[in-house]
């Protein structure tokens, strides 16, 4: 039936029309260039950076970024808003603390498992409230993130309680991952392929549907865009990739405190989505950036963190409703109508 | 082609569509008249997959389709436009016009991830296709438009480029020609000829008798939910039902 | 029984806590679609500034008369200065501002009043009433007798005033609504300052009993939202059910269940009322028109 390649029935075809079309996909230098940029970044950083705690800094805003372009695919592009993110990071980061610490797994095994957990977990509830609205799915994600917050606070023997736990070193293959330096490599590594996976996915006829059910579900659905199915599995993917990012932090920190997963934790994701650009890869990682950024800048004026982040929030939001990179990239490449 | 047997559709105490029966041939096109709220877009909706029937049937090509949702509708071929324009407003004009094709790309998540979806040439034969569609209901210029820059009559014209990507076997036009000026009303007219005499079944809601009695092969008429009569164009200006129908809501713009 | 009892006492007394703040959210719905995520930090700036005006000096009518007033002028800062702007917004950006600006107000507490917990006199001492084997607070009744009050007083209003009227009528059809001249802006701002003071009413009645600190807004303000939508976002005897039901519920469990988990009761609950029946106890359901 949709043979796109046989004879047209309607319309004509021309090679000038051709030529028009084939003009409005995406450019290649404009998707890879940026990518290139940030390889060439990341690789030249270790040489500018002075001592491990910045490599430590460093390796915070990766991993938000990470999450955060995660996150957007879901909140940006798909328009479904998760207020309980970070309880999927702290199931990760839990699960592979007690499978290595109190049953002896290998670490690779058990961040597997965590992973493939929270995915089942991710998929269950996706199947259930994504058919809900605006408002109520944002209180569905946000209570089950202080569900999973409590959960972990409480079962002390598990999880070491609200002082938390201690987790061992990422040994796989007979590599031992330690220290900043490593660990900064494994991170970078990630934050790349999580760009270029997301960027591919954008272009492809799967981003192009997610984007257009953000804009209008109905008319997805009559072109045969099964909306429920693509929400769930933008949904299962970004709770997968919680997991894993919370399993490799805690292997990383060595210890974690059930804080990882709590709400405060997940306004500060969604912040970075909404304020660096939603649906906007590079907004992405802009946002975590800066607001990974900023307890170091404020760490001299305590408490006012707090204000500033819930400033940002509030002003970009009535002046820059589309995240701070789009807003700045529309800015530049002023398009006619 | 399609059969409609009784077909009720109540929202809590307010009952839209009840007991409409009525069938369209296949290669014609039907109109669906009637003053405003007399449940044309309700019958389109229930036909469509949006509503689910409070009772009746809908057969389409020998299966019953009442009920069923809308995305598993579009792999039978049918196509829709909406009443009060369903734009993805975030996408440009063109990308609106592709997923139109979505059946028949590959839309897999994973696969889009790891880029394999853009070798090969179904993604561009798929972008020229719906350039050569935008040209073709009349929007061409918009080629390179995004869709939130384009004026009302424009995105109307774009829907229909949209349903015809997936070369539908019946097409549904909720009110194409809704908020036009004449010049475009006519345009719209001579579009849905085409598409006829291209061998697309086609049904359509409309308000404008004019571009409804040119077009049309069969009228359905509808009232209060009810259907009120059925015929040809000639039968149905001269019915004095309709007319009277018609005569009590004669301000709302004929 | 006694303990049953002794139960039923204190979650009435949160539930009625629980009830106000439900109303809050539910008259800013009501007034625009709007979650107002900043609804717990009213409760909370209501028990901190008459508690700090108090500990001040001032006498305790004083202070709370006050803290209303400072609170209801908060609230009324706040629909100006940020949720007007973002009027046309779609329903995540709004979400996420007040989100920023529960984080504010939050923040200004913090810096201001520090991040020690401060109490409130009790209002009429503290001799525990004996009934039934169960005891109760005096401030318990006060809680109870004064929400009681409140939403007689808001079922006038809204019932008899013109005012009242217009904030209903907008509920219903803000288009309408404006055509009888109904002033939409002033109907939404008069939502915030109405919510922001019955926030601060319940965060003045139960800070003698819970004492407050600047991060009790949160979990009050969530648990407020659970019992609206519990009852029915936009319904006013749905925020009250709501909240005295949640409070009970969440009592009865941390008294024979496992006080642990008490606080995961609200949250538990809200996902099985929005699986089961999203719309809530009294709340309408909404069709959208294709």
């Amino acid at each position: 039936m949709t043979d796109v390649s046989s004879p047209p029935t309607l319309g004509r075809s021309s090679p000038d029309l051709a030529a028009r079309a084939l003009a409005t996909a995406p450019a290649f230098r404009a998707r890879h260039l940026p990518t290139l940029i940030l390889v060439v970044v990341l690789a030249a950083l270790p040489l500018v950076l002075p001592n491990a705690f910045y490599f430590d800094v460093a390796i915070r805003i990766l991993a938000n970024a990470v999450l955060a372009v995660a996150l957007n695919l879901l909140i940006g592009y798909c328009g479904q808003i998760s207020l309980g993110h970070a309880g999927f990071f702290g199931l990760g980061a839990y699960g592979s603390a007690i499978l290595t610490t109190h049953w002896d797994w290998k670490a690779p095994t058990a961040l597997v498992v965590s992973a493939a957990v929270v995915g089942l977990l991710a998929w269950l509830v996706a199947r259930v409230i994504l058919r809900l609205k605006g408002h109520y799915l944002a209180m569905a994600t946000l209570g089950l993130g202080i569900i999973v917050t409590i959960v972990l606070t409480n079962e002390a023997s598990l999880t070491g309680g609200p002082d938390g736990m201690s987790v061992g070193d990422f040994t796989a293959f007979g590599f031992r991952l330690y220290g900043e330096r490593v660990w900064y490599w494994v991170f970078a590594g990630l934050l790349v392929v999580a760009v270029v996976l997301a960027g591919n996915l954008v272009e492809s006829p799967a981003g192009r549907a997610l984007r257009a059910l953000h804009g209008s579900e109905v008319a997805a659905r009559v072109v045969g865009i099964d909306t429920a199915s693509f929400k769930t599995r933008v949904f299962v993917l970004s709770a997968v990739v919680a997991a894993i990012m919370g399993s490799l932090t805690a292997h990383y920190l060595g210890f974690i405190t059930p804080q990882v997963a709590s709400f405060h934790k997940s306004v500060e994701l969604v912040t970075m989505v909404v304020v660096g650009g939603m649906a906007s890869i590079w907004g992405s990682v802009f946002g975590a950036a800066l607001l990974s950024l900023l307890p170091e800048l404020l760490a001299k004026f305590e408490g006012f963190e707090t204000i500033v982040f819930g400033l940002i929030l509030v002003t970009t939001m009535i002046f820059l409703p589309r995240g701070i990179v789009p807003s700045i990239v529309a800015r530049l490449t002023r398009k006619e109508g | 082609m399609l059969r409609v047997e009784n077909l009720t559709k109540s929202f809590g105490g307010v009952t839209a569509v009840s007991g409409v029966s009525f069938s369209v041939e296949k290669g014609t096109i039907q109109a669906v008249i009637g003053p405003n709220g007399a449940g044309k877009t309700t019958l389109f909706n229930l036909i469509t997959g949006v509503y689910t029937p409070s009772s009746g049937s809908i057969v389409f090509e020998g299966s019953e389709i009442g009920g069923v949702a809308p995305e598993r509708l579009a792999k039978r071929g049918i196509s829709r436009t909406f009443q009060n324009l369903q734009i993805s407003m975030n996408l440009s004009a063109i990308d609106n016009v592709m997923t139109g094709a979505h059946l028949g790309l590959n839309s897999g998540v994973l696969a889009g991830m790891l880029g394999l979806t853009t070798l090969g040439g179904r993604e561009r034969a798929t972008r020229i296709r719906a350039a050569e569609l935008m040209e073709f209901v009349g929007c061409g210029r918009y080629i390179d438009a995004e869709a939130r820059s384009m004026p009302y009559g424009a995105l109307k014209r774009l829907e229909i480029a949209r349903a015809l990507m997936a070369e539908p076997r019946i097409l549904f036009l909720d009110e194409p020609a809704a908020g036009l000026n004449h010049t475009e009303t006519h345009e719209i007219e001579e579009l849905i000829a085409e598409l006829g005499a291209s061998g697309i079944t086609v049904v359509l809601v409309e308000h404008d008798m004019k571009l409804v009695m040119n077009v049309s092969d069969r009228i359905v008429v509808l009232d209060y939910g009810k259907k009120l009569a059925e015929g040809t164009p000639e039968e149905i200006r001269v019915n004095p039902d309709v007319v009277a129908a018609y005569l009590g809501a004669e301000s709302e713009g004929v | 029984m006694s303990q049953f009892l002794q139960l039923f006492f204190s979650g009435t007394t949160v539930g009625a806590t629980y009830a106000l703040a439900a109303l809050g959210f539910s008259m800013i719905y009501n007034a625009s679609g709007v979650i107002n995520f900043a609804q717990g930090e009213f409760i909370m700036l209501g028990g901190m500034v008459a508690a700090v005006l108090s500990a001040a000096g001032v006498s305790l009518p004083l202070a709370i008369l006050a803290a209303v007033v400072v609170v209801t002028l908060v609230g009324l800062l706040i629909e100006k200065l940020a949720i007007e702007p973002a009027r046309d917004a779609d329903i995540t950006s709004i979400i996420i501002i007040t989100i920023g600006v529960a984080m504010i107000v939050r923040g200004a507490v913090e810096v201001t009043l520090g991040k020690a917990s401060h109490a409130l006199p009790h209002f009429s001492g503290e001799k525990p009433i004996a009934i039934g084997g169960a005891t109760l607070l005096p401030q318990s009744l006060w809680v109870m007798a004064v929400t009681t009050l409140v939403v007689v007083a808001l079922a006038l209003f809204f019932g008899r005033t013109r005012m009242g009227k217009g904030i209903l009528a907008t509920a219903h059809n803000r288009l309408a609504a404006q055509l009888v001249g109904v002033d939409v802006k002033k109907v939404l701002l008069a939502s915030f300052g109405l919510a922001a003071a019955l926030g601060a009413v319940g965060g003045i009645l139960i800070a003698p009993i819970a004492t407050t600190s600047y991060d009790a807004g949160l979990m009050l303000g969530l648990k407020g939202f659970v019992a609206a939508t519990f009852g029915g976002l936009g319904s006013g005897v749905g925020a009250i059910a709501g909240g005295v039901l949640l409070g009970l519920i969440e009592t009865m469990t941390a008294g024979y269940v496992s006080s642990a988990y008490k606080d995961a009761v609200p949250f538990v609950l809200v996902l099985v009322v929005l699986v089961v029946r999203p719309r809530g106890l009294f709340g309408l359901g909404s069709t959208d028109r294709v």
